[in-house]
């Protein structure tokens, strides 16, 4: 038998557990314990398309170094599940641990001898202490959370006080959970021995938050100012509407019961979207969440947002797949169908949030960036950002912060004398001023349509015309470059040919990469992307590197096409780096992908330069 | 193309009472073909609109793709117009509306846009029961693409090159009835003095209004063999009520013999003034009134009239419980929640 592994702080607890099976609670309760002991955690949930019965895996990564990327391997499985028990205990890292519910008797050709077997009768406590059916499913979680926390010396203080938050106003709840807990935790004191994994308090958490990036950007969008949701029910983004639901209610209900909102669900994804551009066009704040089936469902009606030019939100989830399959999976594959959505010349603003954090802050801002430009704005989160809990910054809100409705003529300008042409370019800008619908009795009232029209909006088939619209609308989205959120870039110690652009939720494993790569002696600049159009110091990048690695999370570098497409550059400078499997990328992965690549383009790692 | 028409207005043209001549309600010259109904649909619209005393400005006028769906242009230019995408038009519609409950919402649709690409949208907006008035310019057969019959042709009805439609045909109509439609009626785009009423009607209504207008093409569908054309609706045309739009609650001044006038007060003061033309219809029984349609649809009989009204209307902001200030007009202060309640909500997630 190997040495079993030792760590503090440092380790990946992954739980297989059924659908539905009410565990989702109590590995919440671990996640957050260790959490409040001041130790960052990174917690990913791995789900079927189910409600009931299918597994369903929770994996929390410690990492007392603050790393939230996945990093890929187990240290200690929590098998609650015998439909997967034969993956899950092969799934064990070398000198791990399997933790399992030992009431009935296994034979031992379902075990490994490379690996600490840790058997609690589960079954046999819950049973003998309860008798209600649902009862005793739902306590059996809480036990082998009391069991795990004196394993991994988890603070008992922290969890007590944890249950009497989630049951506060429900004392008895939080006594029985409690009483649950401690029968776990003083079973596994009593009866096992201690492990190499442990948890020691620490203060690397600081005053960041915990949650998920759909809430977030529900959230932002309340703060963006939205008033009109219209959306149609699609894993992974369903719970961004509620978010939205959820805080507008706290937030913008008035006294008398009345709504400061509008929430439709709407019959389908097409109709969301149509109304959230009716809403748009007359002059409210409105977006929808979708994922990649409801993207393509919408082309028809971005298009028409791009020429009618009508505010708009979308924020999508990213997700694999058409149909069935891979709707609970994550990726980031609606790159180019966003950026590119819909007939005819068109192209779209598009965010890349890299965490809840950045869900929230973008989410509110595609709402300014919307009137501003008076076109449809993509968020792309994933659902990796999305469904999963994640360690980030805490949310910030400047009060002197007005929301900027763009160029819209008032009664009062018009009355002025102001001279009004829907797509008159007036400041050289490519943005026209746009009047809301009953502004003024007799002025500034106009039809809007597709593409036939001159810049009094009046109908016109007149290839000069269109020419002129459409240029004007190309001197718009380059206008926008510097508007929307600019790149970030973290330099290398040292001078280097090679840079990395990434994005999204590559974020996190792609930061830890960076310091496993630095350490590998491969020197790498780094860009993140946060939004197209891109900004001209994306081409400054390229142009000062021999090599960028385009580091994505879909088959066919999607956003290292759009990067071919609009710079000025060497396709073959831009070489990609693809994770297509519907999990999160790791950091494990991209430290190998781009060593071995770097190596190929002949790198010479600094270690062995080095004498 | 579009025409600017001449400025020049005569001074003795009749005012309503804001003022404003009927030439106030016209949009740009109809690019549409000479004869066509839908120019008269266009027309009864601009002389509702005025008899109303509506500022025209207060309209919002939103269509989808097709013949009927250019029409908006040619009525009411001072106010704003959407020309959205094919069938799309209640969805684009709904969203303006919820932006602001305050304007009067006109949606102008033809029978390929509502009835074929269309009819998803179509029937939810019926169920939701956006505060609307919903034309529907029938006339069963795709004009700007040359005579391909729509969802509303009739089974048997004969196209311009000779086929026969062997499809069962939507009734606009009837559907609404079924998904609870606040005011629905049946038009003929010929018949103005039955047809300016029922968008009267429709536009003070405080629901969702179906005005489904039969409205003969004449390019290619008003040969003998179609049963969309002129002389086919006149000639089977069965109205159950004229109705009368009485503003202000005018008292009745004419004579009526008891039981023939039927009076149903909208919310909005207006009073809808229905004179009886078949003695057993009761256009505010939904159930009859689909019982009746079905029965008179099977005689081969075209019902037209105001068919079913509900005094007591809801619509889709009373079901969201939405803020009685337009949405578009509420600012920072009331959307913004602010920093001090994003601290404590940081706090809670730690």
């Amino acid at each position: 038998m190997p040495q079993p592994l030792s760590a503090t702080n440092d380790f990946v607890v992954k739980f297989a557990n059924v659908n539905g099976s009410g565990s989702a609670s109590a590995n919440q309760l671990f996640a957050k314990s260790i959490l409040r002991m001041g130790i960052p955690i990174a917690s990913r949930n791995i789900f079927p398309s189910n409600i009931q019965g299918l597994p369903t895996w929770f994996e929390v990564r410690v990492s007392g170094e603050g790393h939230l990327g996945r990093r890929g391997g187990v240290d200690m499985m929590v098998a609650m599940n015998p439909q997967t028990w034969d993956r899950d205990v092969a799934e064990i890292d070398v000198g791990g641990y399997l933790f399992y519910d030992s009431t009935k008797p296994m034979p031992k050709s379902k075990f490994r001898d490379d690996i600490t077997v840790i058997g609690v009768p589960l079954t046999e406590l819950v049973n003998a202490a309860y008798s209600v059916a649902r009862e005793r499913q739902l306590f059996k979680n809480i036990i082998y959370l009391g069991a795990l926390s004196a394993l991994l010396s988890i603070d008992p203080a922290v969890i007590e006080q944890l249950l009497a938050e989630q049951y506060k106003g429900k004392e008895k709840l939080a006594k029985s959970n409690q009483e649950a807990f401690h029968m776990g935790r003083n079973w596994a004191a009593t009866n096992l021995p201690p492990i190499g994994l442990k948890l020691e308090k620490a203060d690397k958490v600081g005053n960041r938050i915990y949650i998920e990036g759909n809430a977030a950007a529900g959230l932002g969008a309340v703060y963006g100012g939205a008033t009109v949701c219209a959306w149609y029910p699609i894993t992974p983004s369903t719970s961004l509407a509620e978010g939205f639901e959820k805080y507008a209610k706290r937030f913008r209900t008035n006294k008398d019961g009345t709504k400061n909102y509008a929430i439709v669900q709407a019959e389908d994804e097409l109709a969301s979207i149509g109304i959230v551009i009716g809403a748009g066009w007359n002059g409210a704040r409105a977006f929808t969440a979708t994922s990649g089936p409801g993207i393509s469902l919408m082309q028809e009606f971005v298009g028409l947002s791009y020429f009618a030019e009508v505010p708009a939100v979308i924020f999508d989830v990213q997700r694999a797949g058409p149909s069935t399959g891979m709707p609970t999976r994550t990726q980031q594959s609606d790159v180019i169908s966003a950026a590119y959505a819909s007939h005819g010349d068109t192209k779209h603003l598009v965010l890349f949030p890299e965490d809840p954090r950045e869900c929230f802050e973008f989410g509110a801002a595609a709402f300014d960036i919307a009137d501003r430009f008076q076109s449809t704005v993509f968020v792309l989160l994933d659902l990796d950002i999305g469904m999963n809990d994640w360690l980030c910054e805490p949310f910030a809100w400047d009060d002197s912060k007005r929301m900027d409705r763009g160029k819209v003529m008032t009664a009062e300008m018009l009355e002025a004398g102001r001279e009004f042409g829907r797509y008159l370019d007036v400041d050289g800008d490519g943005v026209p001023f746009r009047t809301y619908p009953g502004t003024h009795p007799s002025k500034g009232a106009f039809f809007t349509r597709g593409t036939s029209r001159d810049r009094y909006a009046k109908y016109s088939e007149s290839g000069a015309v269109y020419v002129d619209n459409m240029e004007r609308l190309l001197r718009k989205f380059e206008t926008a470059k510097e508007y929307v959120p600019h790149p970030v870039e973290k330099k290398a110690s040292r001078t280097t040919p090679y840079g990395v652009i990434y994005y999204g939720s590559s974020s996190a494993a792609m930061q830890e990469a960076l310091v496993a790569l630095q350490a590998d002696g491969v020197q790498l600049d780094a860009m993140r992307v946060r939004a197209f159009p891109f900004h001209n110091d994306i081409q400054r990048f390229i142009d000062e590197h021999d090599t960028v690695f385009v580091v994505e999370q879909n088959r066919d570098a999607q956003l290292r096409t759009l990067l071919m497409n609009e710079c000025n550059t060497d396709p073959a400078k831009l070489v990609a780096v693809l994770h297509f499997d519907g999990t999160p990328i790791t950091a494990r992965f991209i430290r190998e992908a781009i060593g071995r690549k770097a190596s190929s383009v002949e790198v010479v790692p600094l270690r062995k330069a080095t004498p | 193309m579009s025409y600017l028409k001449p400025a020049l207005k005569h001074p003795g043209l009749p005012k309503n009472k804001l003022g404003f001549t009927r030439r106030d309600y016209e949009g740009s010259i109809s690019t549409l073909c000479a004869g066509c109904g839908h120019d008269s649909i266009s027309a009864s619209i601009i002389q509702s609109v005025w008899e109303l005393g509506i500022e025209p400005h207060r309209v919002a006028k939103v269509s989808g793709i097709g013949c009927s769906s250019k029409t908006p242009d040619y009525f009411l230019s001072a106010s704003h117009g959407f020309n959205s995408v094919h069938g799309r038009m209640p969805s684009v519609l709904t969203g303006a509306n919820l932006a602001n409950r305050e304007l009067i919402y006109l949606g102008v649709s033809g029978d390929g846009d509502s009835a074929s690409i269309g009819i998803g949208q179509f029937a939810h907006l019926m169920r939701r029961g956006v505060n609307m008035t919903y034309i529907v310019e029938n006339n069963g057969v795709y004009g700007l693409t040359k005579g391909q019959f729509s969802a509303t042709s009739d089974k048997g009805s004969k196209a311009k090159k000779g086929a026969i439609n062997t499809d069962e045909p939507i009734d606009l109509v009837a559907m609404a009835l079924q998904l609870g439609a606040t005011y629905v009626g049946r038009s003929f785009s010929g018949d103005k003095t039955q047809l300016v009423p029922l968008i009267m009607g429709a536009l003070s209504h405080q629901g969702v209004a179906l005005i489904d207008c039969i409205s003969p093409c004449v390019a290619f569908n008003n040969h003998e063999g179609s049963t969309k054309s002129y002389d086919y609706v006149r000639e089977h045309n069965e109205s159950v009520n004229k109705l009368d739009v009485i503003l202000g609650r005018a008292p009745i001044t004419a004579e009526y013999a008891p039981g023939e006038v039927t009076e149903v007060a909208q919310h909005d003061g207006s009073v809808l003034r229905l004179r009886k033309l078949h003695e057993d219809y009761d256009p505010t029984d939904r159930v009859a009134a689909m019982n009746y349609l079905a029965r008179h649809k099977a005689m081969g009989e075209i019902v037209t009239g105001l068919l079913f009204v509900d005094p007591d209307p809801e619509d889709l902001h009373a079901s969201l419980g939405t803020v009685a200030t337009p949405l578009n007009q509420l600012n920072d202060d009331v959307l913004v929640p602010g920093a001090a309640a994003l601290e404590k909500l940081n706090a809670a997630l730690r």
